[in-house]
């Protein structure tokens, strides 16, 4: 409170407060520069002054009498030094003042705050809307329009219905019924919004948010379903939008709440659960066939993002199997309704990050963490054990299953080779075409890297291991060892994850095997995590198909995997994968043996493992190439690229696909927020050009019409060194 | 920020320019000092004194303020600090126990897909494209939830809630559209619930996202409009099969309230209607998926409270509020003209019209008839339902003494609301649209709010008045005079006769009257029951004393409710220039039960098909305390939703009961009695 100090020598020698017009005019003339307006408010104020300080006197006498003995007392108690020539008045002021001393300046600060905080807040309520962005192009020049805006000006107009479907993590979940611990929480976000309830109970929140561990399903006394509407994605937490944007700027060409519809599931269940449970794809069945059938006939455009390309791959071929496995629409269904499937960030392969979500809870922002302070996560006192709590969780979603890579070595490289082979972040290529592609495939590309990164080892265990050749790695085979069991179990209290039943025996064979590959790691997960795997492997399947007209192909559990499933007979129909590079992104770990193995997730990520080159792609443990932060280019476009390109054994009626890349440039400053040409998994949805482009085909583009393919990675090298019989 | 400001000179520039010798001197010590509130030192003390007193001065104005305000705001996150550590339910405080927890303890589980149709009002409304005014407002709600954007931007904010006065559709630029999904209904201001209590209970024994759907619709349009814009009956449909077929084949439970009744109605017919008129889903689609509808507070022979919104944009609350105090709502010195600009955003939408009463005078009631005629007001007095039979005589001496003429709805003068009709100077019952033809000139000075009163002749006016009294059949004349684009456009949408030939192919072809419970047969659909629950209890409005309005500038509506009329004796059914029946506060008993009662019961030409009728009632009873919030046996039209009695039947119907199996009728009202006093063919 320094101004209220300063102020105060001027006033006692000037008991009248001086107007403060005066003393914004003020040229330092003090009393003498004043005119007589001023003078003339001044003695109002006088008078005022004089009137206060009279009730003040009385307020104090009336406050000296009831608070004279025990006020003075103290007072002198505290300040032994006080003179004692000092006059009456002062002591009272004295007094007064000591009393004033604690609670009140608490209670001044936070009057202060609270005021500073309301007239801000006026301020910004008051403020017109457009002034943010006038901030922001005085600073940053003029931004370019959105593209809804561009679009409309251009005389686009809506079409084609759209479908969004969400993916994992990014759509919200409600509570329908709940323990007792989550009483007021019905029809409340647990998933998305703020989160609040995470910090309030939290025991409560993971227990509402897992499921049952036998079934996949809810466990009894619990209901959790997904929110309903666009606003189950549009923001994924207040502020971080998801589907927003895209949803805005499809408004500005006319679609509205009849044109669109957010497809939302529940996404930890397994995608034929969330038939089995809610009916959610014959609910988008219906759904589509009504917004076909109100808007005159046109198609729907599909708009899947992340997991959602999965789980619209499975309703694709469950919407035209036969009921009761399938939807029973007839097999030209898709053929009928779909003009377009526009795949963003789609993880057609599977995501190198879920495996090690699924084997040690972590991926790399956590093992940062854990490096920075590596008593916080696992901290015993606080009895927090939040990975393990996290991992008995997230170890009951069956949907994570459905992200672990699939098509094994073939595709994901072995212990030599991988597709990827060569890729430096530094050497990343200009925009190429494919006439480009082809001279490259004539020319092999040198393997002869000082430092090869043997991506094919999706999990080594120790950074030796990760570089070494394959001759000189020994491994013991795992998958025979004898378990043990751990004695220390009853010990680890109330969190259990499935290590707990595995003994050191177990956990040092993993370790032994040394390196794992795309194929051995669903071994690993099984070993390590024999009942999720059960469970999941009833939903979920990672091989790739020999003969695709083996009838066992018709379950469900191939539905999702591209590699074993046939697009149906829709040769009208695009497939669009689109999808960001750029970034870095999680490709293969090190690992290392936790430190102390008793409690704990038995496996971490080891930090310490980098790589000696600052070209390196081995950063913190984790080997990175090219992709989205969370898909690799390879799993999101091998697909389009080759998988599905032209009539293959799975395209048979020949749909053409098409890849839109669109490399990651991050925001020029704050004021961007999280960018308008970005690249990152979910920040993509922002991005202005892949906007564009959906809009274009919403409104009745084809892909040709888009430009066809647009490539900035290796993409197409990459897949034809991936030898698949197509 | 101008007091900002001027406290920031106060603190910084003051010291630097009062520099005297002396003063310097003085500053530099008490500098010096450090906050002597905190820990004045002994050396300084002697100078402590001035110090103080001038720093007690500096404390009385704004510190002060701030120390109020911290003191508050301290306490207050105290005590909802406090609140929250609050265990949910307090030890010595035994909540009731809700339907839902009661019924699940039975063994009662989900069983029918259950369909929520909210009503007029209720339904949130958010924006999709707008003017630039409404910028930031993309999918924000203007209707429902916080109501924030009236304050802030009142004309913006009608302007986007307006429709077309032509075309009853969106104005060019602008698209409201009805908020979809549970959200659209549950709540519609902030703790205000509608259908969340419903909701809560039905998800006790099991019901969830699948099997209960709201049916959300932009109720500012006509019914058939909603089709055309939004396909909303289309979606309604398409949704209402789909739960047939997901939930294991059970038919759906549909529960409309209010307006959604007649809203529903509309779509029984819709949906056997043969495309492109209709949905074509052929003549067994409502039976063979629909097991019961469900009417809460059900309006369907119209509410004579319309009547008055329409014609002076006024009701019994607007006219109590304009009693108390004139100047507020008309003042022109404001810009305000509040009502005038309700009425003209009112008068756009197309569905307040399908609430004008229905039926004309065999329903409501000529000059001197009513069915109602013998109610007693006052409702604390009123006996049991047997006790009256009994003393029927007795009630009808009471009505011979205090004649109150609720045929005419609306009446100029008291005098005219209660002389014999003999005595009523000759009528002219027709004001022909005609004559307003010869238009004001001076329209131009009228502003930009524009009511078609501005269109309208003064002697036009005056001729209205002078007609004294309007049955329901006459007030539609006097609408179409005082509102005539209202009406046309309104009336290719409704109508509010009653049908002599319900064979007549007209009534099948033309949706106009597919909301009309007496121009449509119901569907073909024998199993089918239908259900009239409504509240009892509240005075109702149902017929209005006017006058003509004092300032008979262009600006103002030149009709007004005459709140100074009152009944004669204390127990008067007349108050503030509305006579009130029996009902729900909203809806009269009459239009709620009426078709529940008499027009479909049986089998009638209305329902040849004899699908069963129930008429549920319920007895309000105000909230005991404040703890109750707005109660649980509540009969208030909206209040009625968390109405315990209502909720049970609701979710055991929907749980698979049938009508007997909750136990038939459950009648406090007359509404049997003022039934049979109609004299309708059936």
């Amino acid at each position: 409170m320094p101004t209220l100090r300063r102020r105060k020598p001027a006033d006692s020698d000037k008991p009248t407060t001086s107007a403060p017009s005066d003393d914004a005019r003020g040229g330092g003339g003090g009393t003498t520069g004043r005119g007589e307006e001023e003078e003339e408010e001044d003695y109002e104020q006088d008078a005022d002054n004089s009137k206060r300080k009279k009730n003040n006197n009385k307020r104090r006498r009336k406050k000296k009498a009831a608070a004279a003995a025990a006020a003075a007392a103290s007072a002198d108690n505290k300040h032994p030094a006080l003179p004692s020539e000092e006059e009456e008045d002062g002591r009272k002021h004295h007094r007064k003042r000591s009393k004033w001393s604690c609670v009140d300046n608490c209670c001044w600060f936070v009057g202060c705050v609270c005021l500073t905080w309301w007239v801000l807040l006026f301020l910004y309520n008051a403020m017109p809307a457009s002034f943010p962005q006038y901030v922001t192009e005085a600073i940053t020049g003029p931004s370019p329009d959105p593209p809804g805006v561009k679009l409309k000006k251009e005389g686009l107009k809506a079409k084609h219905p759209v479908v969004f479907v969400p993916g994992i993590v990014t759509a919200g979940l409600e509570l329908w019924e709940g323990h007792q611990c989550a009483e007021g929480l019905f029809r409340k976000r647990l998933w998305g919004g703020t989160f609040g309830e995470v910090y309030k109970r939290p025991l409560c929140w993971t227990e509402h948010m897992s499921l049952d561990n036998e079934t996949g399903l809810d466990p009894p006394g619990i209901r959790v379903r997904p929110v309903s509407g666009l606003v189950a994605a549009d923001y994924f937490a207040p502020g971080y939008f998801v589907w927003a944007v895209l949803i805005a700027n499809l408004a500005r060409i006319g679609y509205e709440e009849k044109t669109m519809y957010m497809a939302s599931y529940d996404w930890r269940l397994s995608f034929q659960n969330t038939e089995v449970r809610d009916q959610t794809l014959s609910r988008t069945k219906s759904n589509i066939e009504l917004m076909v059938a109100t808007n005159g006939g046109n198609k729907a455009v599909i708009i899947p993002h992340s997991m959602g390309v999965l789980y619209f791959l499975h309703f694709m071929k469950w919407v035209e199997a036969p009921a009761p496995m399938g939807g029973g629409g007839g097999p030209d269904w898709c053929a009928k309704h779909i003009k377009a499937v526009i795949n963003i960030g789609g993880p057609f392969l599977g995501v190198p990050k879920a495996v090690t979500g699924l084997f040690s809870a972590e991926a790399r922002d956590i093992a940062v963490v854990r490096a920075l302070t590596p008593g916080f996560l696992d901290n015993d006192i606080f009895r927090l054990q939040t990975l393990q709590h996290i991992m008995k969780m997230s170890r009951t979603w069956d949907s994570t299953m459905s992200m672990i890579p699939r098509g094994g070595d073939t595709i994901w490289g072995d212990l030599d080779w991988s597709p990827e082979d060569g890729y430096s972040p530094s050497k990343r290529g200009q925009k190429n075409n494919e006439t480009d592609i082809k001279n490259q495939d004539g020319s092999d590309s040198k393997p002869s890297q000082t430092a090869k990164a043997h991506y094919g080892r999706i999990i080594s265990f120790g950074k030796e291991v990760a570089e070494a050749p394959s001759s000189e790695i020994e491994r013991i085979d795992f998958r025979d060892a004898l378990k043990g069991k751990n004695v220390a179990n009853s010990t680890c209290r109330d969190v259990w994850t499935e290590y707990h039943d595995m003994g050191f025996g177990g956990i040092n064979a993993c370790a032994e095997y040394k390196a794992y590959t795309a194929g051995s790691i669903v071994d690993l997960l099984r070993f390590v995590a024999p009942k999720m795997m059960d469970r999941g492997s009833c939903h979920f399947s990672y091989g790739i198909a020999d003969d695709l007209d083996d009838p066992k192909y018709n379950h469900y559990k191939y539905w999702s995997n591209p590699l074993e499933t046939k697009l149906p007979n829709a040769p009208d129909m695009e497939i669009f994968s689109m999808y960001g590079v750029g970034i870095p992104t999680e490709r293969a770990y090190v690992y290392r043996l936790s430190p102390s193995a008793e409690c704990y997730i038995p496996f971490q990520i080891d930090t310490s493992a980098v790589g000696e080159d600052k070209d390196s792609c081995l950063k913190d443990g984790v080997y990175t190439v090219d992709g989205d932060e969370t898909v690799p280019a390879l799993s999101a476009g091998y697909m389009c690229a080759k998988g599905w390109r032209g009539k293959t054994r799975f395209n048979p009626s020949g749909i053409r696909t098409y890849i839109r890349e669109y490399d990651h440039s991050p925001p020029a400053n704050l004021l961007e927020g999280r960018g308008t040409q970005s690249g990152a998994h979910v920040d993509i949805m922002g991005n202005f050009a892949l906007i564009e482009d959906v809009m274009r085909v919403a409104a009745g583009d084809s892909g040709d019409d888009l430009g066809g393919d647009r490539v900035y990675s290796d993409i197409f090298k990459w897949s034809e060194k991936i030898k698949l019989k197509l | 920020m101008g007091s900002i400001l001027r406290f920031r000179k106060l603190s910084y520039l003051a010291p630097v320019k009062l520099h005297t010798e002396k003063k310097v001197e003085q500053e530099k010590k008490a500098v010096d000092v450090p906050n002597p509130c905190f820990s004045p030192e002994p050396t300084k003390r002697a100078l402590a004194p001035t110090v103080r007193r001038s720093g007690g001065k500096e404390w009385r104005c704004m510190d002060n303020c701030c120390w109020m305000i911290g003191f508050l705001c301290t306490t207050w996150w105290l005590c909802l600090f406090l609140f929250n550590c609050l265990p949910a339910t307090l030890p010595g405080f035994q909540a009731p126990e809700s339907p839902g927890v009661r019924l699940k303890r039975e063994g009662i589980t989900a069983l029918h897909p259950v369909v929520m149709v909210p009503g007029i009002v209720t339904g949130g409304l958010e924006l999709w494209e707008g003017k630039p005014c409404a910028e930031d407002l993309f999918r924000k709600r203007l209707w429902g939830g916080g109501f924030t954007e009236i304050i802030r931007r009142p004309l913006c904010w009608l302007e986007h809630l307006s429709l077309d006065n032509e075309t009853g559709l969106d104005p060019p630029g602008i698209r409201v559209r009805a908020v979809p999904g549970l959200v659209a209904a549950d709540y519609f201001g902030p703790g205000y619930f509608v259908w969340a209590v419903l909701i809560e209970n039905l998800a006790k024994i099991g019901y969830e996202g699948k099997n209960l759907y709201m049916a959300a619709y932009d109720w500012r349009l006509s019914f058939q409009n909603t089709e055309i814009r939004d396909q909303a009956l289309s979606r309604l449909k398409s949704k209402i099969e789909l739960m047939y077929v997901i939930n294991g084949y059970k038919k759906v439970v549909v529960v409309p309230h209010s307006m959604g009744v007649v809203y529903f109605l509309h779509f029984l017919k819709w949906v056997e209607t043969p495309p492109p008129v209709g949905g074509g889903g052929g003549s067994g689609w409502c039976s063979k998926h629909i097991k019961a509808v469900m009417n809460i507070g059900p309006t369907f022979l119209g509410v004579p409270k319309t009547v008055s919104n329409l014609f002076s944009g006024e009701a019994k609350d607007v006219a109590f509020l304009r009693a108390m105090d004139p100047g507020v709502l008309d003042s022109e010195m404001l810009g305000l003209q509040t009502v005038e600009h309700l009425l003209r955003a009112g008068r756009t939408w197309d569905s307040i019209v399908s609430l004008l009463p229905k039926g004309g005078e065999t329903i409501w009631g000529n000059l001197d008839w009513s069915p109602e005629e013998n109610h007693a007001c006052d409702l604390s007095k009123r006996k049991p339902l047997g006790e009256r039979n009994s003393t029927d005589g007795n009630a009808k001496r009471s009505a011979l003494k205090e004649p109150v003429k609720y045929g005419r709805m609306i009446s100029f003068g008291k005098a005219a609301a209660e002389l014999p009709s003999s005595l009523l100077p000759s009528l002219d019952p027709k004001v022909r649209r005609g004559k307003t033809t010869t238009k004001k000139n001076s329209t131009s000075s009228c502003s930009e709010v524009r009511t078609e009163y501005d269109e309208m002749n003064r002697e036009i006016i005056g001729k209205i008045a002078e007609n004294k009294a309007y049955t329901a059949r006459t007030v539609l004349d006097l609408l179409r005079a005082v509102a005539p684009k209202m009406m046309k456009r309104a009336e290719a949408h409704f109508s509010h006769g009653i049908a002599d030939n319900l064979d007549d192919p007209k009534y099948t072809q033309h949706y106009k009257y597919w909301s009309n419970p007496l121009e449509t047969k119901l569907p073909d659909a024998p199993d089918m029951e239908i259900y009239c629950l409504y509240g009892i209890g509240i005075p109702t409005e149902r017929s209005y004393v006017y006058k003509q309005s004092p300032s008979s500038r262009c600006k103002s509506i030149p009709f007004r409710i005459d709140t100074s009329v009152n009944g004669d004796r204390g127990e008067s059914c007349l108050r503030g220039g509305v006579s009130f029946v029996d009902g729900d506060e909203s809806v009269p008993v009459l239009s709620a039960g009426f078709m529940c009662a008499k027009g479909w019961r049986g089998r009638t030409r209305f329902n040849p098909s004899g699908a069963s009728t129930y008429v549920r009632e319920y007895r309000h009873k105000p909230p005991a305390s404040l703890l109750e919030g707005r109660g649980a046996e509540s009969g208030a039209h909206v209040d009625i939703m968390g109405n315990v009695g209502l909720i049970e039947d609701v979710m055991r119907v929907a749980a698979g009961a049938t009508g007997l199996g909750i136990g038939g009728d459950r009648v406090h009202s007359d509404i049997v009695r003022m039934s049979d006093r109609i004299n309708i063919r059936l």
